[in-house]
């Protein structure tokens, strides 16, 4: 299933390029490592916009019927359907935010559409050096047991078989119950579905299993990973449930961190990068001035400066200068602004840049002035609610 | 006559107290006749079918709607106070409600009369209402679409002909980007639920498509503010505790809509999902909500996940606090328990509150609005009569019910049924002074 031909297809390059990234934590033959496991699993890469999955199992493969290219790039939501529990989508959820471990029993749909039951446990990965949550590893053990916790039918399912069990003489020691042929729509009915106590250890030992390998890679390659928070976060680097708010948005724009020496930039956008040439690790830690060249109105520097010690909002068009291949500069409508976390103190700065020629106005589009502003909003919410995290 | 001093939030610039009379040609750039014409907003009109779609995804174009428009009012000064200043948390314990410290939303103590043991009300037009605030206020007309594409004008004139719906500012928000929902803003329609607006709000909800932007709805008597109808809606990244309370499943219907009751919750409360369409899901809970009305229950609304959860709470604060019985403490904090604190966002005023704040105090506040056991199934009882559907409480064996309250039984003043219809008027005029 791997992926050898040197085809040209966009699809695939997006594919290589994720599953690179992911390569890139660990050492050597880490996806070889990985694939030699049995376990159904899928690792996600928070820091990349959409929270895509950046690995998937041969076991999660033959599990859902997908190919490699179908999974890879694809968010996990992508797997749960109509009939999926809200409430376990909020659980996932909310355990991704708070950047902690899950076990709960949830509802997939397969590629044929078929949907099946399993116990999905799910971990963050922390980085040794920096405290940050690396990747998150989630484990899928399909249940056939047939215990449910509450609803009709649960009484039947259990004098169904004991009935037969009596019928034939036979007495069978009954921890799940035979496979019972039930339509898809009935699995789909379930209001829920328990794994039985060796599915949940099965999970345990699974998770066990990929965290070591990771470990273990990642001490080769002097990058530590760890299934426990070794440290707290440093302060330049964010949390993984703001980065995965912030990757929502779709325009350019930096979060600059004012209490820094220097006020670096703490994160970039995809967008940001593509406007400015940039790669991210170029970026990161940097003040923006090295948007700035020759020809950059030093007047204009200037009344931004003012504004950001005021902690005042403003706009200008100055002459930025991109990494591009041309190197080409480009007029930035920029927008900065100061954002505010939940101690109701000023934790970031705001820079959302729009090429100045981008302002023509598409009748069926927003402003693009609202579609700036927009991003702040986004930003101010996204801010202010990652700061509330409980631990 | 019984009083209470309340004090009222106030949502829009323009609110003053209904001694002020409607000069001539106003001069506000209101919505009343005086300054209508010409006035142009942004039209949104959403997409006609449902969403099946999953989860977040990148922000929609409804939800950089509302954003940009907020920032824009939010970097004019429209508002009262940067609610972003203030500061916030969540509550150590098992449910997570969030406090947040803002001593500047309650400031006006103006006292006005507003009845509250009445659900319904008849709009009255002297008092304060939306087509009273500066159309700056306003940030776009909303509509249920009639195609299967989402539809944007960016300068849409103001029709009364078309009874537009618009979407304006809380000048006191309690979060980022809270906003009005207004249907038929024009038409004047009291604070009353009825099937069409419910039905809009549901499909402002879907059109976010973000679990975090809830909308709520506050009735007479549950502490809306003003009597035109209205919703509320905002931002908070994080689950609302009403949200994380376990449910059982009592019936469905034969439309597909799943009532569930809560769980170990301070409030007791229904919550409705499902329904073969979006459509049978609001009809549903208006049905249901119409006959609290009928019935002069207070009520509020909770609409989450996207439009696909609602919580329908029913309550009784108001009538416990003009009789007295509210306990002191509880009182003295001078929150009302309106949607969004029963759902476990509480504002608090003084800072020995917000220092203060536990799990325990938010239950023992909010378990003073919730109706009795007995009141609620008496509720529940003509809620199902009138959507039309039977329900037996069954006694199962081995049904494990949580009863993890930190503050011990629910409703230790429980020997009285509250929150009954007010048969007798003259015996029982409730007036609260705000």
């Amino acid at each position: 299933m791997s992926i050898t031909q040197s085809s040209a297809s966009l699809f695939t390059t997006a594919t290589e390029e994720k599953e690179g990234a992911f390569s890139a934590r660990y050492s050597l033959w880490i996806k070889e490592a990985l694939d030699e496991l049995p376990h159904s699993f899928t690792i996600t890469d928070p820091f990349i916009s959409g929270h895509p999955i950046v690995f998937a199992s041969p076991g999660f493969l033959k599990m859902t019927g997908y190919s490699r290219e179908e999974v890879i790039g694809r968010n996990g939501r992508a797997f749960q359907g109509p009939k999926t529990n809200r409430r376990s989508i909020m659980e996932i959820r909310e355990a991704i935010r708070e950047e902690r471990p899950v076990q709960v029993s949830i509802l997939n749909y397969r590629k044929s559409g078929s949907p099946f039951w399993m116990l999905f446990h799910m971990i963050p990965v922390f980085g040794n050096d920096d405290g940050r949550v690396i990747h998150f590893v989630a484990v899928q053990v399909p249940i056939s047991g047939r215990k449910m916790r509450n609803g009709s039918g649960c009484s039947e399912m259990v004098f169904g078989s004991c009935r037969r069990e009596v019928c034939l003489g036979s007495y069978v020691h009954q921890e799940r119950a035979l496979p019972v042929e039930c339509d898809e729509q009935e699995l789909e009915n379930w209001e829920h579905c328990e794994a039985s106590e060796s599915e949940k250890l099965k999970s345990v030992e699974a998770v066990g299993n990929v965290l070591s390998v990771l470990t273990r890679y990642s001490e080769f390659a002097g990058r530590l990973v760890c299934g426990k928070r070794s440290c707290l976060r440093v302060a330049d680097c964010l949390s993984s449930s703001l980065v995965i708010s912030l990757g929502r948005i779709k325009q350019s724009f930096v979060l600059t961190n004012p209490c820094l020496p220097d006020m670096p930039v703490v994160y970039a956008s995809d967008a940001f990068l593509t406007l400015t040439g940039y790669k991210r690790h170029e970026v990161l830690g940097q003040n923006c001035r090295f948007l700035s060249g020759v020809d950059t109105d030093s007047s204009v520097l200037y009344e931004m400066k003012e504004c950001i010690l005021k902690g005042k909002p403003c706009t200008v068009q100055i002459l930025n200068y991109s990494n591009r291949k041309d190197k080409s500069t480009f007029w930035n409508l920029l927008h900065i602004s100061p954002v505010r976390n939940a101690s109701g103190k000023t934790a970031y700065f705001v820079g959302v840049q729009m090429e100045a020629s981008c302002k023509d106005i598409e009748s069926k589009e927003l402003r693009p002035e609202t579609r700036q502003l927009s991003v702040v909003g986004a930003v101010r919410v996204a801010v202010r609610s990652s700061f509330m995290v409980t631990c | 006559m019984l009083k209470i001093k309340r004090v009222p939030t106030v949502v829009s610039n323009y609110q003053k107290d209904e001694s002020a009379d409607e000069s001539v040609g106003c001069g506000r750039n209101c919505l009343g006749a005086c300054c209508i014409n010409g006035a142009r907003l942004p039209l949104y009109a959403c997409k006609k079918l449902d969403k099946s779609g999953v989860g977040e995804k990148p922000v929609a174009f409804l939800e950089s709607l509302v954003l940009g428009e907020w920032e824009d009012r939010f970097q004019r000064g429209l508002f009262r106070y940067d609610v972003t200043a203030c500061e916030t948390k969540v509550i150590p314990g098992k449910y997570g409600f969030v406090a947040q410290l803002n001593e500047g939303r309650h400031l006006k103590k103006r006292p006005t009369e507003f009845r509250v043991d009445k659900v319904l009300q008849s709009f009255d037009g002297n008092k304060f209402n939306f087509t009273k605030v500066g159309q700056e206020e306003l940030l776009f007309q909303f509509e249920a679409g009639e195609d299967g594409e989402v539809q944007f004008f960016p300068c849409m004139p103001l029709d009364a002909e078309n009874s537009p719906s618009v979407v304006a500012i809380n000048v006191s928000p309690i979060e980022y980007g809270h906003v009005l929902l207004i249907p038929r803003v024009l038409d004047c329609l009291p604070q009353r639920i009825d099937h069409k607006s419910l039905l809009l709000a549901l499909h402002m909800a879907a059109e976010a498509a973000n679990p975090y932007f809830r909308l709520g709805y506050n009735s007479l008597g549950a502490f809306a503010t003003i009597n035109h109808l209205h919703f509320q809606a905002y931002y908070l990244a994080m689950p609302f505790p009403l949200e994380k309370a376990p449910s059982k499943k009592m019936v469905t219907t034969a439309s597909g809509v799943k009532i569930s009751e809560l769980l170990s919750y301070p409030v007791r409360s229904l919550l409705f999902e499902g329904g073969s369409s979006m459509q049978d899901l609001s009809d549903t809970v208006s049905d249901a909500c119409v006959c609290l009305q009928n019935n002069n229950i207070p009520f509020n609304i909770l609409i989450a996940d996207c439009g696909r959860q609602i919580f329908l709470m029913p309550q009784c604060y108001a009538e416990k606090q003009a009789l007295g019985e509210v306990s002191p403490e509880v009182l003295e904090t001078q929150v009302n328990p309106a949607v969004w604190e029963i759902s476990g966002h509480m504002v608090l005023k003084r800072k020995e509150d917000y220092e203060g704040a536990s799990e325990e105090n938010a239950w023992r506040l909010l378990a003073e609005a919730s109706l009795s056991e007995e009141r609620f199934k008496e509720v529940n009882a003509l809620i199902f009569e009138a959507i039309g559907c039977s329900y037996q409480e069954e006694e199962l064996e081995g049904t494990v019910v949580e009863q993890d309250n930190p503050s011990g039984s629910v409703n230790q003043k429980s020997n009285r049924t509250h929150g009954g219809p007010i048969t007798n008027g003259t015996a029982s005029e409730c007036l609260v002074l705000q």
